[in-house]
Parts: structure tokens; sequence; C-alpha cells
């Protein structure tokens, strides 16, 4: 398997919903592409279609018109046996199966194809879990006794159990408290350089935006208006770019791009 | 005459066919071990992709397990060249380190990013701990919380009706106030709706009761004997037990159900933080429109049932509806009729307080909803039936 230069390629994406006959049109030729080893984040306003987008790369909504492809086949392909080898997905609540174990639920992608022996995929997983900062002693818990960071740590340990070379995720820090957050940034940030990860993220928090993207992918207006590093991103003429970086939020986040301005 | 042409979008077909395509894996490189043999020592090449998307097809691991138990003897003595192979990722790292015995080999040839990998998975490399069992001390213990858990339920059950008094007084004493929206929506939604329903399984029920009991009859020519039968077993017992076991799986379930996301939303403590009993808003309403409508439902059911043996009898034993209907009101005394409107309104209370008690004890959490509303419908249906028991003893002098 040849890998594709680019992860992503999204082409002409027209994607809505018809709901009591009303029809809603979410994206409407939308481009978008994304290369290997890029960390790339997806800002919008509420509403604007960034979780549809993600949905769209993973298989889970049917476009209406373009094409999308992943790892350089159609996103509707995904979804078949062995799949987590090939895109990992963090749900914003994590979607643990709450009837089985940490350990089990981190097992499961690998224990569904029922090849591998038993010792081996646990082993697997129990270093998975210790890359997310977990530690081993959690094994048994059910998801029920878990924090929130753990929670979200263990669903980021299940998406990475098969080393799939992209990952997706829909708002990494939401509902953490802003250490736990923190935290979960760098370990991202860590497993994004050490696994030579592809890693596409929707998200509202401006901090996480500003630590880990290497490019900014704004959507309005139904596509997507500019994709470039954070720096050029935030300098584009439009008025949600404007309220959405240069508010005061965006100022104080913004520091710590001016920081490494100043570093280089 | 007119064609109904079913059709079947290109898109959900083919998602349809894809979902349903599972023999056919990822392509990938297999993953190989050559043993070469010279003076210096044992030397192993990997080649292929050693990825758990590779790992994971059957033919490969098998392969693979059997080279890996006939060529490697003394791991730790070979020299390893990893360099050749396509893709190594933590589950193949992981499957070297458990045959090295976690241990490093003697030589190992690696890239840079396999060296990260195998060290990672070196030092991350641990026992699962084991799942913990329970000691004899815990069982007993255990015991006992499962008897403090009766005692809770006993408890919040009693409360639960107490509290219902309390409300019902309230409801008596100020009727303008009462939340009457509420209770024209449960009585729509628990009864009206469920009419359908009731009546074809009553009908059912009636010409399959009606058609087995004329075979019977007709060996002791007593063919007109089926009016006393059906018109006892459906008026007096089938009718209301049955409308009631439809209600306890149709309504309780919803109404556990109902309440149980109202805890994991936080719903119920928002009402409460407002100042908003949930007795008289959840609990009230649904017991009163259920003590209303169950008695209705039951009627309904055994009219459909009634219905339904008429027509059994007329086709199995010609006899004729007017027959049946003149000699229904002699055989079976009114009595019976009011015993079953009273047994039905008593199941409703029943079905509304038992729904309600687990809907409340639900956490928050989603697999405690679905045992709450499992346990909710198993809880209802045995207590219609012993309370169904308990009135035929009580009962026995009545209408018989």
């Amino acid at each position: 398997m040849r890998p594709a230069p680019l992860a992503v390629v999204i082409e002409g994406l027209s994607s809505g919903f018809t709901t009591r006959g009303v029809k809603a049109v979410i994206h409407q030729d939308l481009n978008l592409s994304i290369a290997r080893g890029e960390f790339l984040s997806i800002v919008g306003g509420s509403g604007s279609g960034k979780t549809v987008l993600l949905r769209q790369m993973l298989g889970l909504e049917t476009p209406l018109r373009g094409s999308v492809t992943v790892l350089g086949e159609p996103a509707s392909e995904l979804g078949r046996a062995g799949t987590s080898s090939r895109v990992g997905m963090l749900f914003q609540h994590g979607a643990l199966f709450s009837a089985f174990t940490v350990l089990e639920n981190i097992a499961f992608p690998l224990r569904e194809l029922g090849v591998l022996p038993r010792n081996l995929i646990h082993d697997v997983a129990m270093v998975k879990m210790q890359m997310v900062g977990l530690d081993p002693s959690a094994a048994h818990k059910m998801p029920a006794d878990l924090s929130g960071g753990m929670v979200k740590r263990v669903a980021l340990a299940r998406a990475l159990v098969m080393d799939p070379p992209l990952l997706l995720l829909d708002e990494p820090t939401a509902g953490l408290d802003p250490d736990a957050s923190d935290a979960f940034c760098m370990l991202l940030r860590s497993l994004h350089q050490e696994l030579r990860l592809t890693v596409v993220m929707v998200t509202h928090d401006l901090d996480t935006i500003f630590e880990l993207s290497t490019r900014i992918a704004v959507v309005a207006d139904k596509h997507v208006i500019v994709d470039a590093p954070p720096r050029e991103a935030i300098r584009f003429d439009h008025p949600f770019v404007h309220e959405f970086f240069l508010g005061e939020r965006g100022q104080r986040a913004m520091e710590v791009l001016h920081g490494q301005v100043q570093d280089v | 005459m007119r064609v109904f042409c079913l059709q079947v979008g290109p898109k959900r077909y083919h998602g349809m066919q894809l979902r349903l395509d599972r023999s056919n894996p990822v392509q990938v490189v297999p993953p190989r071990i050559v043993k070469e043999s010279s003076a210096t020592g044992e030397s192993m090449t990997l080649y292929g992709s050693w990825s758990a998307a590779a790992l994971a097809q059957q033919e490969h691991w098998t392969a693979l397990e059997e080279s890996l138990a006939r060529q490697v003897k003394a791991p730790l003595d070979a020299s390893w060249d990893l360099r050749q192979i396509e893709r190594l990722d933590h589950t193949g790292a992981q499957l070297l380190w458990n045959t090295w015995g976690h241990a490093w080999p003697r030589q190992v040839l690696v890239l840079d990013l396999q060296r990260s990998t195998m060290n990672r998975v070196a030092r991350y490399a641990v026992v699962p701990p084991k799942p913990h069992r329970s000691t004899p001390k815990e069982l007993f213990l255990k015991l006992g919380e499962w008897l403090m858990g009766v005692e809770s339920h006993a408890e919040s059950a009693l409360r639960l009706t107490g509290q219902l008094f309390i409300d019902l007084l309230q409801f008596l004493r100020d009727p303008s106030k009462a939340p009457w929206r509420d209770i024209s929506g449960h009585i729509y939604r628990i009864g009206a709706t469920a009419l359908p329903i009731t009546a074809l399984v009553g009908f059912l029920i009636g010409v399959v009761l009606a058609y087995l009991m004329s075979r019977q009859l007709r060996q002791f020519g007593a063919d007109a004997f089926i009016v006393n039968i059906l018109g006892m077993a459906l008026i007096r017992e089938l009718g209301p037990v049955l409308a009631a076991i439809l209600i306890a799986g149709r309504s309780g379930s919803a109404i556990t159900a109902q309440i149980g996301v109202m805890r994991v939303t936080e719903e119920l403590d928002a009402m409460r933080v407002m100042g908003i009993r949930r007795g008289y808003r959840l609990v009230l309403p649904r017991t009163l429109a259920l003590a209303l409508v169950m008695p209705l439902l039951a009627a309904w059911t055994t009219a459909a049932a009634l219905l339904g043996g008429m027509l059994a009898a007329d086709l199995s034993m010609g006899l004729t509806p007017e027959y049946f209907a003149l000699a229904l009101p002699k055989v079976v005394q009114l009595s019976n009729l009011w015993l079953a409107m009273g047994k039905s309104m008593v199941f409703g209370v029943l079905i509304a307080l038992n729904a309600c008690h687990f809907g409340l004890r639900v956490l928050p959490n989603t697999q405690s909803l679905g045992e709450g509303t499992t346990a909710s419908v198993v809880t209802s249906i045995t207590m219609v039936i012993l309370f169904d028991a308990l009135f035929a003893v009580l009962f026995r002098g009545v209408g018989l």
C-alpha cells in the first residue's frame, strides 16, 4: 500500500439535511485537502458544519455532491472490518462502551477481528493505556467510575489501538477543567510528533487551537474560507475571523503565537 | 390498479453492500521472518508489514505464528534485523517483544522510528493486573448489600405511595391548579394510542380460545357452553390481565425510560432546584391517567376478544352472533364486569407507581437506565399477575 501524499481530500462537497420538508444546506462546493503529518484545526461558528465535516470524513454522512477521499479511498468505504487501522476517532463525549472495562474498551477494535491471541491484545492495550498517561491500575475500572479527563484518555487509547495514521478529534478539550485540558493538549502534541500522526481537530477552544495547530481551516458561508498556517489564517479578512480570533479572548490566547514569533 | 414501486436509492444500496462486504480487508504485504545460520550465529531478518491490520488477518497470523514457533528457538542469542520491515506498529513491536521474552536480544538492527516504537513498548510492557476475584467474606457482604437494596426499594416504594396520597389530597383541595395538561397528554399517549394493539391482541386471543374450546366442547355435545366459558374467562380474567400486561410493557417501560432520562440529563435536579415537586408533576399525572385509562382499555380489549370469540364460534360451530349476544348477559353476571373494572384500576395504579419508582431510582448513566427499564417491566408484569391471583381469592364469592 503506497502512502498517498495527502491524507484527506475533499472536492466539491455539498451536504445538507431535510427536516420536515425543509432543506438545510450545510456545505456547498467545499474543498479541503490535508497533507500527511499536519495538525489541522477546523474552526467555525456554531452550526457552520464543523462536526458534519468530520462525520463526512468518517463516512458517517453521505455527501449530496462531491467526494471525500481518506487515505486514498472514498470515505464511504470506511466502516468495514479493520477500519481502526486507518482512522481513529475521538468522540466528544468519549463514546466508551459502558458495559466494558477500560482494558476491554481499548482492546475492543483488535479483539473484534478475532485473530490475535488474547494475551497479545491485552499487552497492546496496556501499552496504549500508558502511552496516553493512564495508570495500569485503572485497567479494570468501568467507564462510569472515570473522571472526564480519564474518559477522554481511554477513548484516545481506543482510537489509537491499531496505530491509524489519521486521527480525528471532536472537541477534545470540551468539558475538561483548565489543568486537565492543558495536560490533554500536551499529550496530543507529543503523540502527534512521536507517532507522526495526521490529526484533524474540531474545537472552539482558542488555547488548544494555537497550542497545537500547524494549519487552521475556517469554515464559514458553507465552505472553507481560508486554510493556512495559524499566523496567516488570523489575518484573513472576514467578519467571522475578526470576531473569533481578534476578540478579547482571541488576543489573550494568541500570546502563545506571538511568543513563538519572537522565539523564531 | 396501482402499482407500488419500491425504490432503492443507489447510495443506500451501495452502503448496504459495503457493510456486508467483510471479506475484503485492507491490502497489505504479509509479515515474514527469514532465518539464516552462519558461523557467527543465527540471524533473523523480518520482512513485510508488522502492523495490527496485517497481523489481524487470519492467513497472515497463522503463517507467522507457525514460522515463529518453528524458527525462533533462542531469540536472545540471535541477531535481529528489522530494517526491511515495511511498517512496524505497536502491535507488531509487542509481538516481537513477547517473542523475545521481554528482553533485548544480543543484536538488533533497527531504523530510528522503529527504535522509538520498540522503546515505548519495552518501557510500557506490563502484565495487566488480575481482575478482582471475590472472597467468601465479600460474597457474604454482598448478600447483606443485596438485602439492604431490597429494604431500600421497599422504603422508597412506601415513600412514593405515601407521597401520592398527599399529592392526591392537594389535588382534591385545589383541582384548578392541578397539572391537567399533563394528565390529558398521558391519557392520550397511554390510552388512545394503545387502542389498535390491544384490540388486535384481544381479537386474536378470542379467536384462538373459541376455536380450541369448540373442539373440546363438541365431544361432549356442549356447544352452547362456549358462551359461558368465553364470557367468564374473557370478561373476568383475560381482558383485564391482557390489557394490563400490554400496557406494562408498552407504557410502563416508556414511563421508566422517560423519568430515567430526566435523571441522566439532570432535569430532575433542575425541577427540584426550581421548587417543583416531582411527585406532584411526574408521579401524580401518570398515576391518575393510568387509573382512568386502564379500566377503559380492559373493557375495550374484552370487547375485541368477545367479538373474535363470537366470529370463531359462528364459523367453527355455527353458533349465531345473535344467540351469543342474547345468552351472554344471562350466563355472566354484571358484577363480573364491575370486578374487572375495579381490578383494572388497581393494575393501572400499580403499573404507574412501579414505573415511576424504577424511573426515579435510575442513576445518571446509560447502563442503569437500561437495567431500570427492564426491572420496571418485569416487576410490573409480576405484580399484575400476583394481584390478579389475590383478587381471585378475595372475590371468589362474587359473580360466580
